[in-house]
């Protein structure tokens, strides 16, 4: 083919502005919200300084507090990234940690025979609302809202009651401490931080990760192409139903108990963290990294709402809807600019 | 050559959309080695043919056998498998997704399920150099052209290019109109990939509106019409003139009518004019005047900067430098409501992502603009826009002739039309047309380069962008040279013009 190729003369590449550039880049919202991140946490650092914002311990627990928020995240990043959403993860978490406590509790089961049933539990059932979506060809959105009241419906089943944790195998493991030079991580966040590593890199680096942004950036082609999207539209589901239930896990680990009401409308915080990091909810367009920051965000937001004293809890929510509002038209003006 | 097995035979193929009978009782066959031409109007059923061939819809009826082995194809994924690669009518690929992905989803290059984005860009670069495409592979597809994206989407199809054939073992190759936005030089590349995979023994069947390319490049040649199988001939045994009479039915004289410079009516006083216009990274900044009534022709070869120049008179991207008067007045141009206001229309070359709403009606998609230029409040009456609507219905033989039908069920070239008659339906003063023909059949493409000349006689003026220069030159008062997103010459049209030195000035830039 190159006989003829000399006389191009008309090479298409476009040879945009650096500033046109930067902001077409799939990476500019991640950046700002890093930066959001690195910011608050500066003020933060200035403005408690004397009370001990400063030490290492405050950023680990941003970890530790919010392991469970982050695998979650994680799950609903694949959804969306697919172009999906997934409504069910409070729900699935708030039930895991019903039918934990009630095994470990109740039942008298090791908590090491339970984690593996538990994770089993969520995949099923994730798995079983990606397969609904994809064969019956119903909207996302109503099939995990079904899923949503089922799991909680479930917990009720269980027991009406919140059963708290004694075992102490569960209460060693809550406590155990990674020691990390400066300071020190839960065996939650270290859990959480391995799921984020393994996202990363089954985003990136696997074929079926690459398959959740095709289908995420126009499923019709995507199957026009030969992939298979009525299969990995499943299996996001299945991952998304595992990372909650995972999720679940840990938050019992946290919290030492199982509540029928457990994490209530998390699956919304989920959603926000995944849209403060900068993947479009139209799908397509995203990083599991963005998501880390915007898991962090509201961490740092509830931390520092914390150090303030004077303020009501309430504040993180308001903080929260300001920020979804404003990452929501970054994208927004970021779509429009692509578009011409 | 003694006929061998055809590799893949079709027979009876029915296929039946609600209220639609798209294909009735066709027979297609398929022989290794060959470049087959699949041709017929718009919405004869080629593209159904083809999709029911690789899964994308069910079959009603009929059989298909490849390899001599009955197949049915539950999905594309499927086809794909057997040995047969596709590149549907409208680009379908992921805009979100590197050049480099696209070309290679779902089959990367991995070691241990891990992919190997060296290896994978690497290949990459070196497919699209082959097809003598200078892009860079790692920047999304959304940034390209259709053009591009087109190529893209062939590159994908063949894949491994020169090993197809063992490698991959790609038995049948399908591309359903892939040379719409192509320029000529990508026509002679795709055309010389053709022939090599030919030599290997591949299949190729081949969708094109262009006949001229059909000559230059196929062996045989299967006709349709209505849905209906109206013969397979050998090019050689067929000359244009009786394949024309095939497609539509009738022989067809109006096409000549078209054949000599049409150079009509005289152009009036100025209407649109712009100094110094441009945009960095566009188009380079240019003064262009534009009379009431006159048609200006846009050549130049892909990416030299016609759409970028159309798209600054529509306010479509902000120019950064320069100003547009319309009719002496001083237009800001900051956005298409500003244009559509002072009386600009586009119709754009992508009608896929920019231009028609697929679940919306014909009527609906035909009416929205001009509902638009009234603004919501005040809607058009009824009968009125019933009789507008069924006007350019009738004027540009959109087929099914029904309103509520939904566009997005409407074969490409029909789609096509919608987009046009939306446009046309504004009256506007000045009517930029991008590639306004693109997979148009033949008779329906002389009807549209008629209403372009009426059009201009009654005082519209019109911008006219087409990658074949016949057509410019055959409707252009002016005809505006571009090269490297630079316009280079704007020439008066004239006897003494013709299409071999409107070339030697895209290839040398200067108009002697
Ligand atoms: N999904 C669909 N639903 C309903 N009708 C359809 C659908 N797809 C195609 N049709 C109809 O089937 C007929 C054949 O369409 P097809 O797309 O095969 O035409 P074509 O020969 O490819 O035309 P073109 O040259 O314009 O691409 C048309 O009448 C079209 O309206
Ligand atoms: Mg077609």
């Amino acid at each position: 083919m190159s006989a003829t190729t000399q006389s191009r003369t008309a090479p298409d590449r476009r040879t945009t502005s650096k500033t046109a550039r930067l902001l077409g880049d799939r990476r500019l919202p991640v950046l700002v919200t890093a930066a959001l991140f690195l910011v608050m946490y500066i003020a933060g650092l200035s403005r408690y300084q004397n009370y001990g914002f400063a030490e290492p311990q405050v950023f680990m627990n941003l970890f530790i507090d919010n392991s469970y928020l982050l695998v979650a995240a994680v799950g609903a990043t694949f959804v969306i990234l697919s172009g999906g959403i997934d409504l069910s993860v409070g729900s699935v978490i708030g039930f895991t940690t019903m039918f934990t406590a009630w095994l470990v509790e109740r039942q008298g089961m090791p908590i090491l025979l339970v984690i593996p049933l538990a994770l089993a539990v969520g995949a099923v059932g994730g798995f079983l609302m990606g397969y609904v979506i994809q064969n019956f060809e119903i909207q996302p959105f109503i099939v995990t809202l079904a899923g949503l009241f089922l799991f909680r419906g479930l917990c009720l089943v269980i027991s009406k009651e919140s059963i708290s944790i004694t075992d102490s195998s569960v209460s060693s493991m809550a406590q155990a401490q990674v020691s990390l030079g400066a300071g020190f991580l839960s065996v939650g966040a270290i859990v959480a931080l391995v799921v984020l590593a393994a996202a990363f890199y089954v985003l990136h680096y696997t074929r079926f990760g690459r398959r959740v942004y095709a289908i995420g950036g126009n499923e019709q082609s995507a199957m026009l192409m030969g992939l298979p999207q009525g299969g990995t539209k499943i299996a996001v589901y299945t991952v998304s139903g595992f990372c909650s239930a995972l999720a679940g896990l840990l938050f019992t680990l946290y919290i030492q108990s199982g509540d029928p009401l457990h994490a209530t409308g998390m699956e919304l915080d989920a959603i926000a963290a995944v849209v403060i990091g900068g993947t479009l909810l139209t799908g397509g367009s995203g990083y599991v990294l963005g998501t880390v920051f915007g898991v962090l965000v509201l961490g740092l937001i509830k931390s520092i709402i914390q150090f303030e004293g004077t303020l009501s809890s309430w504040w993180t929510k308001i903080a929260t809807g300001v920020l979804l509002c404003a990452f929501i038209l970054i994208q927004r003006a970021m779509t429009a600019r692509k578009k011409t | 050559m003694a006929e061998p097995r055809p590799v893949l035979e079709m027979t009876g193929i029915v296929k039946e959309f609600p209220g639609v009978r798209a294909l009735s009782g066709v027979d297609f066959r398929l022989f290794p080695g060959e470049i087959h031409a699949l041709l017929g109007e718009n919405g004869a059923g080629k593209s159904t043919l083809i999709k029911v061939l690789t899964g994308v819809h069910s079959l009603d009826g009929g059989t298909i056998t490849l390899d001599g082995q009955s197949v049915r194809f539950a999905s594309p994924l499927q086809a794909q498998q057997a040995g047969i690669s596709t590149v549907y009518q409208e680009v379908n690929l992921c805009p979100n997704l590197s050049v480099a992905e696209n070309i290679f989803i779902g089959r990367e290059p991995t070691r241990a399920g891990r992919i190997q984005w060296k290896q994978l860009r690497r290949k990459a670069a070196e497919l699209v150099d082959r097809l003598g495409l200078d892009i860079d592979v790692t920047a999304p597809l959304s940034s390209y052209p259709l053009a591009v994206q087109q190529l893209v989407a062939i590159v994908r199809s063949v894949g491994t290019g020169d090993s197809v054939a063992e490698g991959s073992g790609t038995k049948v190759l399908i591309l359903d109109e892939p040379t719409s936005s192509l320029d000529r030089d990508e026509v002679l590349e795709l055309f010389a990939l053709m022939r090599r995979l030919k030599e290997q023994g591949v299949a190729i069947l081949f969708v094109s509106h262009f006949l001229d390319q059909i000559y230059e490049v196929c062996d045989r040649m299967t006709v349709l019409r209505n849905g209906t199988l109206v013969g397979e001939h050998m090019v050689s045994d067929l000359d244009q003139v009786g394949l024309v009479q095939l497609m539509i039915g009738k022989a067809l004289d109006q096409l000549e009518e078209l054949h000599d410079h049409q150079l009509h009516s005289g152009v009036g006083e100025p209407l649109l004019q712009a100094d110094g216009l441009g945009r960095t990274g566009g188009i380079a900044p240019f003064d262009l005047e534009i009379k009431k009534g006159e048609v200006i022709g846009l050549a130049g070869l892909l990416g030299s900067g016609r759409t970028e120049l159309a798209r600054l008179l529509f306010g479509a991207d902000q120019p950064d430098s320069g100003k547009v008067t319309i009719g002496g007045k001083q237009v800001s141009m900051s956005a298409p409501n500003d244009a559509i206001a002072a009386g600009v229309a586009f119709c754009s070359e992508n009608r896929k992502t920019e231009g028609l709403v697929p679940d919306l009606t014909v009527r609906e998609n035909i009416i929205l603009a001009l509902q638009a230029a009234r603004g919501w409040t005040r809607p058009i009456p009824v009968s009125q826009r019933d009789e507008l609507v069924a006007k350019y219905i009738k004027a540009l033989d959109i087929r099914p002739a029904n309103p509520e039908a939904r566009v997005g069920q409407l074969s490409g070239g029909n789609q096509q039309k919608v987009l046009l008659a939306r446009w046309l339906i504004t009256q506007p003063k000045l009517l930029i047309l991008d590639e306004p023909t693109r997979g148009i059949d033949i008779g329906a493409k002389a009807e549209i380069q008629k209403l372009v000349v009426s059009l201009s006689e009654d005082g519209m003026s019109v911008l006219y962008i087409a990658a074949e220069l016949e057509e410019v030159l055959r409707l252009s008062h002016t005809i505006g040279v571009l090269r490297d997103r630079r316009l280079v010459a704007q020439i008066a049209n004239g006897p003494e013009i013709t299409t071999s030195r409107i070339l030697e000035t895209i290839a040398s830039g200067e108009h002697q």
